[in-house]
């Protein structure tokens, strides 16, 4: 047998059609549904009469426009209510399991799906999401996809895709001290940029990877999507096995399927990569985006870019970062560490499991929210939210002046009440600084959890190393 | 059913920008619709006024795009390319597209042409009428013709306007023999 790339492995073992240059039919192991991308497909098996033909490897949650304020209350958007109540219906039609409002289980779709433990190594996961890349972490093949191809999906298991090429990013030695998973995903987009892995799958690999947690690995491949790549993975080890003990959905038969996935869920020696990418742990500063894509970043330590040094002699991407900095009324030459804040979102599906927040509140417990900004906190699920409690997180960020909500996906997108107001600046755990991403006019700043209460307690982007 | 793809004449609407992403193609606020349509009137609604070439009078009723590189990328919304038909564009060019944004294009009637940078930068200058022949495949511009490169199984879809799920269930066979001796690993609940 040829020496083959994780990746290659799990195509293979997925493949039901195999269309040689053309694309090949596959095989979805899980299928993860919320409210916003799914009524249109829904819709479309009714008018064509089909039914789902799995409903039993099937599950829905809502999460992108739910409010994070009390539970138990009406939502009081109109529209979003429909959408919400859009969902119920169709999963009790189809007899799809449904983590709604009220239930425990309810968060993020790419917090719950690993928190349940049905998210499993060599699966194809697929959602009506482009953050489902966020479930590589586990030696999965997980993919987001439109909702056309949501409803083939549910019709027939499968979805026919154009095989990507395998892509390795290797992440070397250590990351220094308050450097995170975040830091080392944002420098590497802000180096390939936001399509420098169109057409790919992106492999992390190396030290820095091995030495993460889980949820550390599920923040680089969530990010696999800002770097243009139609998903993003991690070999599995005994790091991954640990996680999946004792999570409710995991399989009777974990430990005979983790025996199996020693043996495969891993790169080969010797096999060969369509290209490489590599970056040393150790020479990453904390990351921090002054523009309006995630390939706009910089070291917190530095100065805000002049649009000519960032293009390199593109006219198009000079183009693009004057209107960036103009958006963000940002100044070339001003110092990072000079840019005061409104708001901070410590949430999203990027960064906001129980690891995220215990990092979050080591920072936020040295000080106060200062004047004039406001802070907010949503863990990634209910389940986040009620083990953070019981560690007493919620209480150190209350103290500290943070607001601790109930989950969803939040001001990440802002399509519930949680919004920024026109030119309001927010530091942001989230994946995207688009224009009017968290409200229309307003404007993003992503860093790490860490970073993110660093901007709380400070009231401007600040270097969490220096009140560390 | 999705309509057949014909060949499009129409003068182009250009839009050099890199790295457009489907958040600014379409905002959030209006994806909570629950249907296929009406997402036309609210394309690039954020970006609206007039400097922007939505608003270009000499841009009104193009059936197509030229794009800069990276079109759609950031968030898998099919609504992007929903508004996108909605407000008559037909075929999108750019010299790169992201690629559930290409998939969703396809899923939906839209023709996604990549060019290579030359190619583009001749489209990208052509203010007459341009004919896309997806048969043929070529571009015709005044005095001018290029071809094009696309998929032979994505050429088919569009052109025969293929329901891909009626497709699929044609391989229903293949589908259940991979449940009963491959897998899927085991039901969730």
């Amino acid at each position: 047998m040829t020496a083959r790339t994780l990746f290659d492995k799990l195509w293979d073992a997925h493949t039901v059609v195999d269309g040689g240059d053309g694309p090949s039919l596959i095989y979805v192991d899980r299928h993860l549904v919320h409210e916003v991308t799914s009524p249109q497909a829904f819709e479309g098996l009714r008018e064509a009469g089909r039914r789902v033909r799995r409903p039993d490897l099937t599950i829905a949650t809502v999460d992108h426009n739910i409010p994070t304020t009390k539970r138990g209350l009406p939502v009081v958007d109109q529209i979003s209510r429909v959408q919400i109540e859009t969902l119920e219906s169709n999963c009790r039609q189809f007899g799809i399991t449904l983590y709604g409002m009220d239930s425990p289980r309810q968060g993020i779709v790419h917090v719950i799906g690993p928190q349940l433990g049905v998210t499993l190594p060599g699966s194809t996961i697929v959602c009506g999401d482009s953050h489902t890349s966020t479930h590589g972490a586990f030696g999965a093949f997980a993919l987001g996809i439109g909702t056309s191809e949501v409803e083939h999906v549910l019709a027939t298991q499968t979805i026919w895709l154009d095989k990507p090429r395998p892509y390795l990013i290797r992440m070397d030695g250590t990351p220094g001290r308050m450097v995170t998973a975040k830091d080392l995903i944002l420098y590497v987009i802000r180096n390939l940029g936001t399509g420098g892995g169109a057409g790919h799958v992106f492999e992390y690999a190396g030290r820095a990877v091995e030495s993460m947690s889980m949820e550390q690995r599920m923040t680089i491949c969530n990010m696999s999507i800002e770097g243009g790549a139609r998903a993003g993975m991690v070999a599995a080890d005994e790091t991954t096995y640990r996680y999946l003990r004792g999570r409710p959905l995991a399989p009777d038969n974990l430990d005979e399927m983790i025996d199996a996935w020693r043996e495969t869920l891993h790169s080969d020696p010797g096999c060969r990569f369509d290209r490489t990418y590599a970056i040393r742990a150790d020479d990453i500063a904390p990351q921090v985006s002054w523009g309006t894509n995630p390939g706009m970043t910089c070291d917190i330590t530095e100065s805000v870019p002049h649009p000519d040094e960032y293009a390199r002699g593109s006219a198009d991407l000079e183009a693009g970062a004057r209107r960036a900095l103009e958006y963000m009324d940002l100044e070339p030459g001003t110092q990072m560490t000079d840019v005061r804040i409104d708001r901070v979102f410590i949430g999203s599906c990027t960064n906001a499991r129980l690891g995220d927040l215990a990092e979050a509140a080591e920072v936020a417990k040295l000080g106060r929210v200062a004047d004039g900004v406001s802070a907010m906190v949503v863990p990634g699920s209910q389940a986040v939210k009620a083990a953070a409690e019981r560690r007493g997180l919620d209480k150190i960020f209350r103290d500290a002046g943070f607001e601790w909500r109930n989950s969803g996906c939040s001001m990440c997108l802002g399509m519930n009440p949680d919004i920024l107001e026109p030119g309001e600046r927010c530091a942001s755990t989230s994946n995207r600084n688009f224009e009017g991403r968290q409200g229309s006019g307003g404007r993003t700043h992503l860093l790490s959890p860490a970073m993110a209460a660093a901007a709380a307690i400070t009231g401007s982007l600040a270097d969490v190393r220096e009140i560390t | 059913m999705m309509e057949p793809f014909r060949a499009v004449s129409s003068r182009v609407a250009h839009f050099p920008e890199p790295n457009v992403d489907t958040d600014q193609i379409i905002p959030k606020q209006f994806l909570k619709r629950v249907s296929r349509a009406g997402f036309g009137k609210h394309l690039f609604h954020d970006r609206r006024g007039p400097d922007f070439f939505l608003d270009d009078p000499r841009y009104e009723g193009c059936s197509i795009l030229a794009a800069g590189d990276n079109f759609g990328c950031g968030s898998s919304r099919e609504h992007a390319v929903w508004a996108l038909k909605d407000h008559g564009f037909a075929v999108v060019i750019s010299t790169s597209f992201a690629d559930i944004f290409h998939s969703n294009c396809i899923k939906n009637g839209v023709l996604p042409v990549r060019l290579p940078p030359g190619h583009m930068g001749r489209v990208m200058r052509e203010d007459g009428e341009v004919t896309v022949d997806l048969e043929a495949q070529r571009i015709r511009l005044p005095g001018e013709s290029m071809r094009f490169e696309i998929d032979a199984y994505q050429r088919r879809v569009l052109l025969e306007g293929l329901d891909e799920i009626t497709v699929t269930l044609r391989h229903r066979d293949a589908i259940s023999a991979y449940e009963r001796d491959r897998g899927p690993p085991s039901a969730i609940v």
